[in-house]
């Protein structure tokens, strides 16, 4: 039985986080919810006579991002015309890139099961985008409507090598790039929205051979998970084509969410030759080496430059960071808690962060910018419990009122009294107490109901309204059990 | 002649122009024709020549990003054949 | 007719400014001349009568409260205040109907206005009417306009060339005292040379192509027509210019143009290229030609001979370049968003009905041509190569500017032909362009004007070309030429 090997490139467009669009001044707008057809001008509109300008700050953003990926950068490169007719494309072509791109040869590295491996990028260009062309059956009608308010806004393309092997390296691929593009601040990266476009290129091949196998692309992707399903199915449907003698035809699919199939989406009447030509009305654009640089000075800690400290330097579990490096916003936060400890170590600021934070969050609807607690007050807080100054029970009660208050650690502490007891004799005198007043549970105890343990140390907590430092109610508890388990009383 | 009528009637569909028979045929041959005429260029030399794709500037000006309001719908809209709902409304994409 | 017709610009603006006449009276006196003289010579697409009216009102409520004022200098008011001027309709003037001489954009009315046109609005200038066109501005006759075809004032057998031929005609029959035209392979100096009137193409990049709607974009030039040298570098100067809006305009500073009184042309080196004298043109226009170049040498240039050996490329490089970028430009012609719509079943039928019954035969077969030239397995072979003998055309001009300051040559190889002569021809049609194609290749400014006329009372026109940005110097000989010459004084047959 022959083994195959997939072999998967994948083309992703990114909306670019621009105020205004990327040849006319029109603001860019969110197209899904906008009315139709209100951030439109003569330019994006394609109306005859008008001219491209190129926006500066989707230059800055995509060097940015080609930066990042360690690209190699045109210091000239030219925009040409990619020629098609479609109702969503104004000018009857495309503004994009094609013969000498912005950049080219840089590297995405991913985590698979195996460990990290380093996909290719063959090369990052910036294009504009098209309208949205919307279908319409109704009252015995059908026809399509077009609204410009998309038209013209700036898009990232970004080409990989078919480096990838599968499904799980695909969506981790995606996934990289996602956060990658969040943090650097170039784009939303939300494939419901349509700001971050993936479409797979997938091909088999006998393993160990060299040669290409045909291409099926897919298209119309709208999260991960399909994502992820497709190009899973769609390996499964090429090995099972070679397995049996057949082959595989050239084409375009779409993918099926409801069915999880792919389906043929070849398209009869357009003829693909896009007879790309330099734009005459465009040029070339020269980024200088200084511009280059200063972007380069200033490019944040990459995410899996990030993922690797956190593990390596700071002794995070993986999952842990992989979690934090999910989120920049969370991932800054944490960081700035890191450097206000004195006392607890990162390792458990990483826990309480993903955990107790997020929770707070989510329960509150709040994001990180809203919240009223500072990274310096969280450090703060992680510190006293370390110290004993408060339990980590308390502590948790304490983060919630400072996320709703505001107020630091050692003034709710101070106004609630939550101050950890951790007197011995207090405490004896409390579990002796408990212990005394609930002969019953005790009798259960000495015959060998061990539960109860919890029991009574939640009756201590109880009594100490949760003050008693824990470790020390545990010990005496255990202590004193141990004894009346031995007959002394 | 240079041009087949299957590539005239290829170059017609590729440029979306629907053309009578007639047209076909008289397009085909003056089309010929002034290809033919150009064919004289590939006498030049321009092994070491690169191509003139802009006269003038060096390098394209680049826009700060200040977004600034466009046409107003109404204007946007104002000289479209068929509008509905603020949208161009055309005849159906898919194959019907 | 009225005698304001005949006067120059000058003369209408210090006219008005004396208060010898209203801004009003001029517009008129060039509205009865249009009425007068349309319905023969059939220059316009659209008139504007009424709007003409009401600028020409707001410029005399202009000149009033400066006269009231009384001590303001005249720097105080446009420059072109109440002057009537006629406009291509290739270019965009926001409200008023924007056809390119094409069905397919019929009823097209632009909601902005082309920079050029904006800046002379700016100066005061009273808008008559858009001109007649070849259909998106190809063709050399003005018989491609699905409007009907424009005559030429000298004679309404001939045509006023093309494509600016409107402007020309409307010119040179004194209907207006200037139009702009636009100039991609020759489209202002030919219908100049042919209509007996003056034309400037500038150096590509030198004034803004927004608004004006795209045909050729890497040889579209916005230029003007005039009765004179001198009033050419008038509108000429106000139009030229960085512009913002358009990333192929030129940051060069346009030097004010001096057109001193006595003419003198000391100094001046006229480069006079074999390749342009051509068998098979007319004797007369050679011999106009010549002339003209000794005249000048009688003013004081030097005449010396220059090679521009790659000439004889100019043609094929062109007409695989214009229609190559014509065939993008005009993909936006597609019955969605403006402009005329075939009805139709399914989306893909009413794109090619749209634009085979919207387009005529010339953009057909230009969009034909360009489309192959631009093709998967052509390209390389097509327009690629002719990008780069494009190069060598226009080195050759570039070198040839090291040793001369102007080099001067014939327009076009015979006066206006006949309407119908060339129609079933598009190659012999195409060859009338052969001497002003190459200035566009190259990107140069190159200035027509009259230097004689045929034994059967046709123009007959010289051109002059320079090295980029000097448009000054194509100004200054032809304005000294001309005031020792009246060619350019004559009146057609046909004029109010």
């Amino acid at each position: 039985m022959v083994a195959f090997e997939a072999v998967i490139g994948l083309e992703i467009h990114a909306e670019l986080l621009t105020r205004s669009k990327m040849f006319c001044s029109c603001p860019v707008v969110d197209s899904t919810q906008a009315e139709p057809n209100v951030a439109v001008c003569p330019i994006c509109a394609g109306m005859p006579g008008t001219l491209p300008v190129i926006n500066r700050q989707a230059v800055e953003l995509a060097l940015r991002v080609a930066l990042a990926l360690g690209c190699q950068i045109h210091p000239v490169s030219v925009f040409a015309r990619k020629n098609y007719f479609y109702p969503d494309l104004p000018k009857g072509y495309q503004i994009s890139q094609y013969e000498q791109p912005l950049a080219v040869n840089g590297i995405l590295p991913i985590e698979t099961e195996s460990g990290w491996r380093e996909i290719r990028i063959r090369r990052v260009h910036l294009e504009e985008d098209t309208g949205k062309l919307s279908h319409v059956h109704a009252d015995g009608e059908v026809y399509s409507l077009v609204d410009l308010n998309r038209a013209g806004v700036p898009l990232l393309e970004i080409v990989s090598e078919p480096d990838l092997r599968s499904a799980q390296e695909v969506r981790a691929y995606a996934q990289t790039l996602r956060i990658l593009l969040r943090t650097l601040q170039a784009s939303s990266g939300d494939m419901e929205k349509g700001a971050l476009r993936i479409e797979p290129n997938i091909s088999v091949r006998p393993a160990g051979s060299s040669t290409l196998g045909t291409r099926v692309e897919i298209k119309n992707l709208n999260s991960f998970r399909s994502l992820e399903r497709a190009v899973a199915y769609q390996i499964e449907v090429q090995v099972g084509k070679l397995s049996r003698g057949e082959v595989v035809e050239q084409e375009t699919v779409g993918w099926d969410e409801a069915q999880e199939i792919t389906f043929s989406q070849r398209s009869k009447e357009e003829a693909h030759d896009y007879r790309y030509f330099p734009e005459p009305d465009l040029p070339p654009l020269v980024v200088t080496p200084e511009w280059v640089e200063s972007i380069r000075a200033a490019l944040p800690e990459l995410p899996w430059e990030r993922q690797r400290r956190y593990v390596e330097a700071l002794g995070l579990a993986p999952a842990e960071a992989r979690l934090l490096v999910s989120d920049p916003a969370l991932a800054d936060f944490f960081d700035r808690v890191v450097g206000a400890l004195k006392r607890a170590p990162a390792r458990m600021a990483a826990t309480w962060v993903t955990g107790e934070l997020l929770a707070r969050l989510n329960e509150q609807g709040q994001t990180l910018e809203v919240l009223r607690l500072s990274p310096e007050g969280f450090a703060d807080l992680l510190d006293r419990t370390v110290e004993g100054q408060i339990n980590l029970n308390t502590a948790k009660g304490v983060l919630q009122e400072m996320c709703m208050s505001g107020k630091p650690a050692v003034q709710i502490i101070a106004e609630r009294g939550l101050e950890q007891v951790s007197d011995p004799e207090w405490i004896a005198r409390i579990v002796a107490q408990v212990l005394r007043e609930n002969p019953a549970e005790l009798d259960k105890y000495r015959s060998g109901k061990s539960t109860l343990f919890n029991w009574f140390y939640g009756q201590v907590m109880r009594l100490t309204r949760g003050k008693a430092n824990p470790q020390m109610v545990r010990e005496e508890l255990t202590r004193c059990l141990e004894d009346q388990v031995r007959g002394e009383s | 002649m240079s041009l087949t009528l299957a590539e005239v009637e290829h170059i017609a569909r590729l440029a979306r122009l629907e053309l009578s028979e007639e047209e076909k045929i008289r397009f085909r041959e003056q089309l010929s024709a002034i290809l033919d005429y150009a064919a004289r260029l590939q006498e030049v030399d321009t092994r070491n020549i690169s191509p003139t794709a802009w006269t003038v500037n060096v390098q394209a000006p680049l826009r700060e990003d200040v977004p600034a309001q466009g046409l107003p719908t109404s204007e946007v809209l104002s000289n479209a054949p068929q509008v509905q709902d603020n949208q161009f409304r055309v005849p159906p994409v898919l194959e019907g | 007719m009225s005698e304001l017709t005949d006067l120059s610009v000058p003369e209408l603006l210090a006219g008005m400014r004396r208060g010898d006449f209203s801004a009003v009276e001029v517009t008129r006196a060039f509205l009865r001349a249009i009425e007068c003289l349309e319905p023969s010579l059939h220059t316009l697409i659209t008139f504007t009568p009424e709007l003409a009216v009401r600028m020409a009102e707001e410029a005399d409520r202009r000149y009033r409260a400066w006269r009231h004022e009384g001590s303001s200098t005249e720097a105080a008011l446009p420059p072109l205040l109440g002057i009537p001027i006629m406009i291509k309709d290739v270019l965009c003037l926001k409200g008023v109907p924007c056809t390119c001489g094409s069905r397919i954009l019929q009823d097209f009315v632009p909601p902005y206005t082309a920079t050029a046109v904006q800046r002379l609005l700016d100066a005061g200038v009273v808008v008559l009417g858009k001109t007649n066109t070849d259909e998106f501005a190809m063709g050399s006759s003005t018989e491609n306009s699905a409007f009907g075809a424009t005559r030429n004032p000298w004679n309404p057998e001939h045509v006023p060339g093309g494509s600016s031929g409107g402007s020309a005609s409307a010119v040179a029959a004194r209907m207006t005292p200037a139009a702009l035209g636009s100039d991609t392979g020759g489209s202002i100096r030919q219908p100049a040379a042919y209509c007996g009137v003056t034309g400037i193409k500038p150096t590509y990049g030198r004034v803004s192509r927004y608004g004006l709607v795209a045909y050729g974009s890497s040889l579209d030039t916005v230029g003007v027509f005039a009765r004179s040298a001198a009033e050419t570098a008038l509108f000429f100067s106000l139009m030229a210019g960085h512009d913002p809006l358009d990333s192929t305009s030129a940051r060069e500073p346009v030097p004010p143009v001096s057109l001193p009184d006595t003419p003198n042309l000391n100094g001046l080196r006229i480069g006079v290229p074999e390749e342009y004298f051509i068998s098979g043109m007319s004797a007369e226009v050679e011999q106009a030609v010549r002339n003209a170049i000794a005249q000048m040498e009688h003013l004081g240039a030097t005449v010396q001979n220059v090679r521009l050996p790659h000439t004889g490329y100019a043609l094929p490089v062109y007409y695989l370049i214009a229609p190559a970028e014509a065939s993008a430009n005009l993909a936006r012609y597609d019955g969605v968003r403006f402009g005329y719509r075939a009805p139709a079943e399914r989306l893909w039928e009413m794109f090619d009905r749209t634009r085979g019954n919207g387009f005529g035969a010339e953009v057909k077969r230009r969009i034909m041509l360009g489309t192959y030239a631009l093709s998967a397995g052509y390209y390389d072979a097509y327009y690629a190569q002719a990008q780069k003998v494009r190069t060598l055309i226009r080195q050759d001009f570039l070198d040839a500017f090291q040793q001369v300051d102007v080099i001067a040559c014939p327009v076009a190889p015979t006066p206006a032909f006949r309407i119908g002569e060339h129609t079933d021809d598009p190659l012999a049609m195409y060859l009338e362009d052969i001497f002003t194609l190459p200035a566009n290749l190259a990107g140069i400014p190159g200035l027509a004007f009259p230097a004689g006329f045929s034994a059967t009372g046709l123009p007959i026109g010289m051109q002059l070309m320079s090295a980029p940005f000097r448009e000054e110097i194509l100004f200054h000989t032809a304005h000294a030429y001309q005031q020792v010459t009246d060619w350019h004084t004559r009146r057609p047959p046909l004029t109010p």
